[in-house]
């Protein structure tokens, strides 16, 4: 294993605090915890958003802390959710009053926590909601989906809808809009060492790649032989795109993104076909999102997420923060 | 079977003292079909549950139960953390107020542990996690009484049974037919925790 690191216990809490020093006027962090939190937060007359789940997928969360976006982000171990006292930390410093939402992806460890920390902070009397994200098509059944990158999405919209001073069933309903909504799917071409274990989460030959790899360097549901980028682009849209029924004019967002070691040139060339296949079906991308959202640590490969947009969707990710 | 709380004691710092020996297996394990942390993650959290409990004294066994599951829930994170948390959370309720568990009341505890991993988890029976090994140890103590090494035995057939099953739950249920012909990482550290038992109960017999 080969990473700039000092160890491995002190990986989040060094990161963290590079965060926050290095953004002192946006972060705050919160003693004794991995939590970082808006420098002016709470908030007052706001309802508060947090996310929060493992490291290891930065800018999630912490990157998405700031005015029109996340009120706080609660970082777990690498690929480990965050434990219940440290959310709980979180929704108490960045609670005015109006409540707090949780956006929470849809991994067992993540919704056991939240949930876990849902309950302590209801006993405290916060008001607390949570929107669970599955947005990853590679699993089939529905309810047993991975939340991924179009998890930011809902950071983006449901962020912008807070900053107007929508109320919390408000913006409950629209970041619960924003899940139902959105699909993506991923492929690796390389995968990623959790530092923990300081081995590869999986192996490919140089010639393989994995089709609909979850964020966590877990396994994919089909190994194939590397493919050019576009027959790989069209492998992902039309999976993701089975998946929506999307009417002929309908509005989308797209995003691709990259796994954390491919370079922007690549995602380009993906954004390329993607484009130009969503154009080719009558469908309108109003907004394209290429960079890195939501990374694997140094996992090579892309996903790529597809959001309905209706008016208000629209609106809020048009106007809002990214 | 009669347990003190010198011997509950003694399980939680020997689960410690499994889950540090069998750190490596376990995050291979995890590897194979989930994300390679599991053995980092148990080992982390007892840990810091054994420099918890071990200089502390205790009459009351919930009481030091109560301190190992807020342990767990506060310092483990992941899936584990809240699972095991439950489990002691639960059996801590339990326990509450004895400083001797028989046969029957340490069953209850486990009883109420392996409702409180079911009801976070969500998982069942078959599923290929934890409480493939934790349901059949419950039902033999309800049909037959505690024994600790029953227990232990029971858990180390249940965990290698696990290898041949599909993973309907976690992070191994997204590979499918895939997570066949590996052993559950979570079922083999709850194997740890009933061998644990096993040995400090016999030390203490003899």
């Amino acid at each position: 294993m080969k990473k700039l690191i000092n160890g491995v216990d002190q990986i989040v809490s060094e990161m963290v605090e590079g965060l926050v020093a290095a953004h002192p006027d946006k972060l705050r962090l919160i003693e004794n915890t991995n939590v970082i939190v808006r420098a002016d937060a709470p908030v007052q007359g706001k309802v508060a958003l947090i996310s929060g789940g493992g490291s290891g997928h930065e800018p999630a969360h912490a990157g998405y802390v700031g005015e029109g976006l996340l009120d706080a982000a609660v970082s777990g171990e690498v690929f480990t959710s965050p434990t219940p006292d440290q959310v709980l930390e979180a929704i108490k410093a960045v609670d005015s009053g109006s409540g707090v939402l949780l956006i929470v992806k849809n991994y067992s460890g993540d919704v056991m926590n939240f949930d876990m920390a849902a309950d302590l902070a209801e006993a405290e009397d916060i008001t607390v909601k949570q929107v669970v994200i599955r947005d990853d098509v590679a699993i089939s059944n529905p309810d047993d989906r991975r939340g991924v990158a179009g998890t930011t999405l809902v950071h983006m919209i449901a962020g912008a809808a807070a900053a107007e001073g929508k109320s919390l069933d408000e913006v409950e309903a629209i970041a619960q809009g924003v899940a139902d909504n959105v699909r993506s799917m991923g492929v690796s071409l390389s995968p990623c060492t959790v530092p923990a274990s300081g081995k590869p989460g999986f192996t490919l030959d140089e010639n393989e790649m994995e089709i609909g790899t979850g964020i966590h360097g877990e396994q994919g549901v089909e190994r194939r032989e590397l493919m050019q980028a576009d027959a790989v682009t069209e492998e992902l849209v039309q999976h993701v795109l089975d998946d929506m029924h999307l009417n002929d004019g309908t509005d989308v967002a797209l995003m691709i993104n990259g796994q954390g070691a491919t370079p922007l040139m690549e995602l380009y060339i993906v954004a390329r076909k993607a484009i130009q296949l969503l154009k080719d079906r009558g469908i309108h991308v109003k907004k394209t999102f290429v960079g890195e959202y939501m990374t694997s640590l140094e996992m090579t490969g892309c996903s790529v997420t597809i959001l309905n947009l209706d008016e208000e969707r629209k609106r809020l990710l048009l106007s809002g923060r990214e | 079977m009669e347990l003190s709380a010198a011997v509950m004691k003694q399980w939680a710092l020997r689960i410690n003292e499994k889950m540090q020996e069998h750190k490596d297996k376990l995050s291979e394990l995890d590897q194979a079909i989930g994300d390679g942390d599991h053995g980092h993650n148990m080992a982390r959290g007892f840990r810091e549950v054994a420099n918890k409990v071990e200089d502390a004294s205790y009459d009351d066994i919930g009481a030091m139960y109560k301190d190992v599951a807020s342990t767990l829930i506060s310092k483990v994170g992941g899936a584990s953390g809240p699972l095991y948390g439950t489990a002691f959370l639960k059996a801590s309720n339990a326990w509450k107020g004895r400083d001797m568990l028989d046969s029957e009341a340490f069953t209850e505890g486990i009883e109420a542990a392996v409702g409180g991993i079911e009801t976070r988890g969500k998982a069942s029976l078959g599923d290929k996690t934890m409480l493939d090994v934790w349901i059949p140890v419950r039902d033999e103590m309800k049909e037959h009484g505690a024994d600790a090494e029953k227990a232990a035995k029971t858990a180390e057939k249940e965990a290698e049974a696990t290898i041949d099953k599909v993973a309907k739950k976690g992070r191994a249920s997204y590979l499918g037919e895939r997570s066949k012909g590996h052993m559950d990482p979570g079922a083999f550290s709850s194997q740890l925790v009933f061998e644990a038992l096993a040995e400090v109960y016999k030390e203490e017999a003899s």
